[in-house]
C-alpha cells in the first residue's frame, strides 16, 4: 500500500501544524498551573502557613497556683494540696472492663463510679485520658502505682487543690473556692480565659472572693501540636504562669479558733479589734461549716443539713447578722446628749420602772426603779429610764448622727461576703422606706439601742475601738499582700471631746468591775488586765401587758428562738486599751448572764495571746475555767483532717 | 504510513535497538517517579513501608514492560490496535455486569490474581485504534461526516461506559485523549467549534436538570462541583479535601517546611496523602521550588513526546505518541488542578507519582508504544 509523496507530506505538515497547536494549549494550561503555584506558594503563603499553624497547634492553659492565705502570725490558713487522680487511657488499655475490675480491688470504686467511668471512656476517642478516680490518699496512688504492670493504660497525676487547715474555724472569713459556674461568668468582667478551663476554681465567698484577682495569678501557656484526630504529638513551647499572690490576713488563728471553740453550741459573732491599727484579730461566726466540703463539691446531703440547721451555720454573722445592740447603744445616746450641750453628765434623772410618753409606758429593766441616777449610774445599773429622757432631749437626728461617726449605721469596706449595713435610723429613713412619720415613741425606743436600730457585731466591736481610743479606727482584714504591708487607717481623731469619752469609758469600768456593775460577775481579776465593757440585752418580741402582768420574762420559759439576744462590748485593758470587743449571742439569754463571760474569755486571751493564768479569773469561776480551757485544748476544728491523711 | 513504505534497512533491528531506545524518556520517567518514592517514604513518616517499596518494584515492572513493548515492532501494535480496543469494550460492559463495587463505584474485574481496572486499558487501547484509524483513512475522506462520525463513537462509547460506573476523572480523560487525536488527525476545525458549543451547552443542561427525575450527573457528583465552586461551604465535610490541600500547598512557601516536616501530611490533615493528594506533600515540604521542578519535568517530557512524534514519519506512530503524551498530560493538569482548587475533585492520580498499580502500569505501557515508535522510526 504505497502513498503518493504529497499525500504525506501535506498530512505531515497538517500534523506538524495541529501538533504545534496542541502543544501550544498544553504549554498555556502548564503555564496556568505555574502561575497559581506562583499565586498560592509566593504571595498567600503566609495566610496559609498561618491556616496550616491553625490547624495544627493547640494552645492549652497551665492554671497558676494560688496564692496563699496565711494569718497574721504565718498560720496557713488557704493553701494547695496534692491532688492524686487516677487516669485511664482505652487505647493503652485493652480489655476496659478488665482493668477496672482488677482496680477496684486496690482502690474503692463504688459500682456507680465504674458505670460512669466506662460511660465515659466510651464517649471520648480510645487516646483521651479520662479521670476514673479523683482525690486519693498516698497509699492508694502507691498501691496503684506498684501495681502498674497489673493495669495497662492506667496513669497517676497530680493537681493542685485547694484546702483548708484550719477547716470550720475560718470559714467565714477566707471563705472557699469552686468551680466557675455560668453564673460566675455571667458576672465576671474580666474574661480571663482560665475561667474557660473545665472545673477551674475560683473564690465564691469571703476573701477567696472579694481578692480573686490578687490570689488567682494569670495562666500559663502550653502549645501543643496535635494532628487531624485531635491527638496531641507533642509539646512546642511552654510558659509557665504567674503565682497568685500570697496574703496575709490580720486575723490570729489561734485566738479564732479559741473563739469558736468557747462558742460551741451557741448561735453567735465576735469580732476583736486590735485598737492600734484597727486590725481584725478574729472574726467569728458560730456555728461554722467545713469549707473543704464545698471545694470537693458539696453533696445534697451535706447541704440540706447546714441550710436547714436553724443556727445557720452559713451565715457570716459577725459581720453579716444585724441585730438590735440593746444596752450597748446608751453609749451613743448618751454622747449625743452631752456633745449637744442638752445633758450633764452629773446631772441625776429619777427612775421611778417606767416612763409615760404620751400615753405609752415605757418600761425600766428593774420594775422597782433606780432612783435618781447620773451618766455614770446610768450606764453602771443599764438604766432605761435616764436614755428615754435623754433621748428625748437630743432628738432622733443627733443620735443617728453620733451612731454613725461611731461605725454604726455605715458599711465597713471589708473583703468579706455580705458586710452589713445596720440601721441608725433617723426621720427621713423612716419616711422614705417606711413612708411612716416619726414618733417620739421611735426616739424612746431608739435611745435603748431597740426599735430601728441595728448593728452588726463588727460594727459594735468599732464602736468600742472608737470609744476606746477616742480615734476613728477603721478594721484592717488584709495584712499584707506579696509581702506588702497594706495601709491602716485608723490614726484620726474622732473629735469627740475627750474628757466626755473618759467619763464614758469610766462608767463601763464600773459595769464590769465595780460590785453593782452589770458585768461585775464576769470581770478579770487583774487590775491591770481589767475590761470596761456593756452589757445588751434586746428583745426580739414585745412583752404583752399579760405576760408582764404574769410575770413571765425569764428566758428559760421560752422557746429559742423567742428569746433575747445576749450582747456585750468591750475594751481592755482599761488603763491602756489595746484590743475591743463585741460578742453577740442570737437567742443567748441576758447580756451579762451570757455574753459578758464569753467576751471576758476572749479578752484574756486576746491580751494573754493564748491561755492566760487562771489568776486573771475571779476566784469563783476558776473550777470552772480551767475545765473549760482543759475542753477546748482537746478540740479539733471541724473539717481540719487532711484528705490524703484519711485512710 | 507503515514502516513497510519506507523500506527496512533505515530500521535497527535485534539487540541495536536497545542503543535506539529513547533514554531521555527513561531518564525523565525515572526522575519523575523517583519524585513520588521520595513522598511516599514522606508520608509514611519516613518508612519505605507500606507505599514506596511496592511502587519501587511496581516501577522496575514498568520500565521491564516498557523495554519489551518498545522492543517489539510498531506495526504489530497498529495490527493489533482494532483488537484491543475490542477487547477493551467487551471488559467495560463486563464490569458493567460482574464488576467489583468499591467506594461507591464498579470499576474492577477480579480476575482471581489481580484486579483489572478495564477503564486504565481502554485509555491506550481508544488511543491506539483512533491512531491505526487514521493511519488507514484516506487523507481526503478525514472531515466526511460519516468518517468523523465512526471515530466519535469509537470515543464515546467507552466514555460513556466509564461515566456510568461511575469515574468522572476517567470518563474526561478519555473524551480529551479520544478528541486531541481526531483533532491532530487534521479534521475540520467546524467539528470542534460545534463540539465546544455543544460542550457549553451541555453544561448548562447539567445545571439545569440538577434536582430533576431525569438530572444528568449523580449527586455526589453535584457535590463535588459545588465543594469545587465554594470548598468553604461545606469545610469539614467534602470541601475539607480541598481546603487542607490548598493549606498545605500554599503553606509550603517558596522553599518548603522541610522534607518530612510538612505539618499538613505529616499530622493528617491532608487526605488521600499517597495517592491523588500526594503533590500537595510534595509542595508543602519542597515549596515552590519543588513544585515548579516537578512541573517542569512534566513538560519536558511532553516535550520530548512531542519531538519524537515529529521525527517518526507514519501517521500512526504519531498520533499515537501525541495521543499517549496527551493522556499523560492530561493526568497531571487534571491533577494539579484539583489539588490547587481550580478544577473539580474529579479522582485523578498525579501520574508515576500517586501510590498505584493501574495507573503506573498503563502509563508504562503508553511509553512503552512510544519507546517502540521511537525505535523503529526510521533513520
Amino acid at each position: 500500500m504505497k502513498r503518493a509523496p504529497k499525500d504525506t507530506l501535506e498530512s505531515s505538515r497538517l500534523l506538524s501544524r495541529r501538533t504545534l497547536v496542541v502543544g501550544g494549549v498544553q504549554l498555556a494550561i502548564s503555564g496556568g498551573l505555574l502561575l497559581r503555584m506562583r499565586s498560592m506558594q509566593l504571595e498567600q503563603a503566609d495566610q496559609f502557613r498561618l491556616l496550616a499553624d491553625e490547624n495544627r497547634i493547640n494552645i492549652s492553659l497551665l492554671p497558676p497556683a494560688r496564692g496563699l492565705i496565711f494569718d497574721r502570725k504565718g498560720v496557713l490558713l488557704a493553701g494547695n494540696e496534692q491532688n492524686y487522680r487516677i487516669i485511664m487511657t482505652r487505647e493503652d488499655a485493652g480489655d476496659v472492663e478488665e482493668v477496672l475490675e482488677r482496680l477496684a480491688q486496690l482502690i474503692s470504686l463504688t459500682p456507680e463510679d465504674k458505670a460512669q467511668a466506662l460511660k465515659e471512656i466510651g464517649s471520648r476517642s480510645a487516646f483521651v485520658p479520662v479521670t476514673i478516680a479523683d482525690r486519693l490518699s498516698w497509699e492508694d496512688i502507691a498501691r496503684v502505682t506498684i501495681n502498674a504492670p497489673a493495669l495497662p493504660g492506667i496513669t497517676t497525676e497530680v493537681g493542685l487543690s485547694r484546702y483548708y487547715p484550719l477547716g470550720a474555724d475560718l470559714a467565714h472569713v477566707v471563705g472557699y473556692v469552686g468551680p466557675v459556674s455560668d453564673y460566675d461568668l455571667s458576672r465576671i468582667e474580666d474574661q480571663d480565659p482560665l475561667l474557660q478551663i473545665p472545673k477551674f476554681q475560683i473564690g465564691k465567698t469571703g476573701v477567696e472572693n472579694k481578692l480573686e484577682q490578687t490570689l488567682r495569678g494569670s495562666a500559663g501557656t502550653r502549645h501543643v501540636e496535635v494532628n487531624a484526630y485531635g491527638r496531641v504529638m507533642r509539646e512546642l513551647s511552654r510558659q509557665e504562669g504567674t503565682p497568685g499572690k500570697d496574703l496575709q490576713l490580720t486575723i490570729d488563728a489561734g485566738l479564732q479558733s479559741y473563739i469558736e471553740a468557747r462558742l460551741d453550741g451557741e448561735s453567735a459573732g465576735a469580732v476583736v479589734i486590735d485598737l492600734e491599727r484597727g486590725d481584725l484579730r478574729a472574726v467569728v461566726s458560730a456555728p461554722s461549716f467545713d469549707p473543704n466540703l464545698f471545694v470537693r463539691g458539696i453533696s445534697v446531703k451535706n447541704w440540706t443539713e447546714l441550710n436547714e440547721n436553724i443556727y445557720r451555720p452559713l451565715a457570716a454573722k459577725a459581720v453579716q447578722g444585724s441585730y438590735p445592740p440593746g444596752s450597748t447603744f446608751k453609749m451613743i445616746t448618751a454622747l449625743a446628749a452631752i456633745e449637744d450641750g442638752v445633758l450633764d453628765p452629773e446631772e441625776t434623772i429619777y427612775c421611778r420602772g417606767f416612763t409615760e410618753v404620751s400615753g405609752t409606758r415605757f418600761h425600766c429593766w428593774k420594775p422597782s426603779g433606780h432612783g435618781n441616777v447620773n451618766l455614770h449610774d446610768s450606764l453602771k445599773y443599764s438604766c432605761d429610764c435616764y436614755y428615754y429622757e435623754v433621748g428625748q432631749r437630743v432628738g432622733i437626728e443627733k443620735i443617728s448622727a453620733m451612731a454613725k461617726r461611731f461605725g454604726l449605721g455605715v458599711r465597713h469596706d471589708l473583703p468579706l461576703s455580705a458586710v452589713a449595713e445596720g440601721l441608725a435610723p433617723d426621720k427621713a429613713w423612716k419616711q422614705e422606706v417606711r413612708g411612716e412619720e416619726w414618733r417620739i415613741g421611735d426616739t424612746v425606743n431608739a435611745s435603748i439601742g431597740q426599735g430601728y436600730v441595728l448593728a452588726s457585731p463588727l460594727q459594735l466591736a468599732i464602736m468600742a475601738a472608737r470609744l476606746a481610743s477616742g480615734r476613728n479606727i477603721t478594721p484592717r482584714l488584709i495584712h499584707t499582700i506579696d509581702g506588702v504591708e497594706q495601709p491602716a487607717n485608723s490614726d484620726q481623731s474622732l473629735g469627740v471631746n475627750e474628757n466626755t469619752l473618759r467619763q464614758i469609758r469610766a462608767a463601763m469600768d464600773a459595769v464590769s468591775n465595780n460590785q453593782r456593775g452589770t458585768a461585775y460577775a464576769a470581770r478579770i481579776a487583774q487590775s491591770e488586765m481589767r475590761l470596761a465593757g456593756k452589757t445588751g440585752t434586746s428583745q426580739v418580741r414585745r412583752i404583752t401587758a399579760e405576760e408582764r402582768a404574769r410575770g413571765v420574762t425569764s428566758n428559760a420559759d421560752l422557746p429559742w428562738e423567742r428569746r433575747d439576744h445576749a450582747l456585750f462590748v468591750c475594751f481592755a485593758p482599761v488603763d491602756a486599751p489595746r484590743i475591743a470587743i463585741a460578742v453577740v449571742l442570737e437567742h443567748g439569754g441576758g447580756g451579762s448572764s451570757a455574753a459578758a463571760p464569753i467576751a471576758r474569755d476572749i479578752a484574756l486571751q486576746a491580751l494573754y495571746d493564748g491561755t492566760p493564768p487562771i489568776e486573771a479569773y475571779p476566784s469563783g469561776v476558776r473550777d470552772q475555767v480551767l475545765e473549760q480551757q482543759q475542753r477546748i485544748e482537746q478540740r479539733v476544728p471541724v473539717g481540719s483532717v487532711r484528705f490524703s491523711d484519711r485512710a | 504510513m507503515s514502516y513497510l513504505g519506507y523500506g527496512v534497512k533505515s530500521v535497527p533491528t535485534g539487540f541495536r535497538k536497545l542503543l535506539y531506545v529513547n533514554w531521555a524518556i527513561v531518564l525523565l520517567l525515572v526522575a519523575i517517579t523517583s519524585a513520588g518514592f521520595l513522598q511516599l517514604y514522606s508520608v509514611a513518616g519516613g518508612s519505605v513501608d507500606p507505599w514506596m517499596m511496592p511502587q519501587v518494584k511496581r516501577f522496575a515492572l514498568g520500565l521491564t514492560v516498557m523495554l519489551v513493548i518498545g522492543l517489539v515492532p510498531i506495526w504489530f501494535w497498529r495490527n493489533i490496535a482494532a483488537l484491543g480496543y475490542l477487547v477493551s469494550l467487551i471488559l467495560l460492559i463486563a464490569v458493567e455486569l460482574f464488576g467489583e463495587v468499591r467506594m461507591g463505584a464498579q470499576r474492577w474485574i477480579d480476575l482471581g490474581f489481580m484486579l483489572l481496572q478495564p477503564s486504565e486499558l481502554a485509555k491506550i487501547t481508544l488511543v491506539m485504534f483512533l491512531a491505526a484509524y487514521y493511519d488507514w483513512l484516506p487523507l481526503n475522506k478525514r472531515s466526511h461526516p460519516l468518517w468523523v462520525a465512526i471515530p466519535a463513537a469509537v470515543v464515546l462509547v467507552p466514555t460513556a461506559l466509564v461515566l456510568k460506573q461511575p469515574d468522572l476523572g476517567t470518563a474526561l480523560l478519555l473524551a480529551m485523549g479520544g478528541g486531541t487525536i481526531i483533532f491532530l488527525a487534521g479534521v475540520h476545525w467546524a467539528y470542534f467549534a460545534t463540539l465546544i458549543s455543544a460542550g457549553v451547552g451541555l453544561v448548562v443542561a447539567v445545571f439545569k436538570t440538577r434536582g430533576t427525575s431525569f438530572q444528568l450527573l449523580q449527586d455526589y457528583q453535584y457535590r463535588r462541583i459545588d465543594t469545587f465552586l465554594d470548598p468553604a461551604n461545606d469545610p469539614l465535610g467534602a470541601g475539607y479535601h480541598i481546603t487542607q490541600a490548598k493549606i498545605a500547598l500554599g503553606s509550603g512557601g517558596v522553599f518548603g517546611r522541610g522534607y518530612m516536616q510538612g505539618t499538613q501530611s505529616r499530622l493528617n490533615f491532608l487526605p488521600e496523602k499517597h495517592t491523588d493528594f500526594i503533590f500537595t506533600t510534595l509542595a508543602e515540604e519542597f515549596g515552590f521550588v519543588g513544585a515548579s521542578t516537578l512541573l517542569l519535568l512534566y513538560v519536558t517530557l511532553i516535550g520530548f513526546c512531542i519531538v519524537t512524534a515529529l521525527q517518526t514519519k507514519d501517521r500512526f506512530s504519531s498520533l499515537l505518541v501525541l495521543g499517549i503524551a496527551m493522556t499523560f498530560f492530561l493526568y497531571f493538569a487534571v491533577n494539579m488542578a484539583m489539588v490547587m482548587g481550580l478544577a473539580p475533585v474529579v479522582g485523578v492520580p498525579l501520574p508515576l507519582v500517586s501510590y498505584g498499580g493501574s495507573a503506573m502500569m498503563v502509563l508504562m505501557v503508553g511509553f512503552g508504544l512510544i519507546q517502540s515508535a521511537s525505535i523503529h522510526r526510521p533513520r
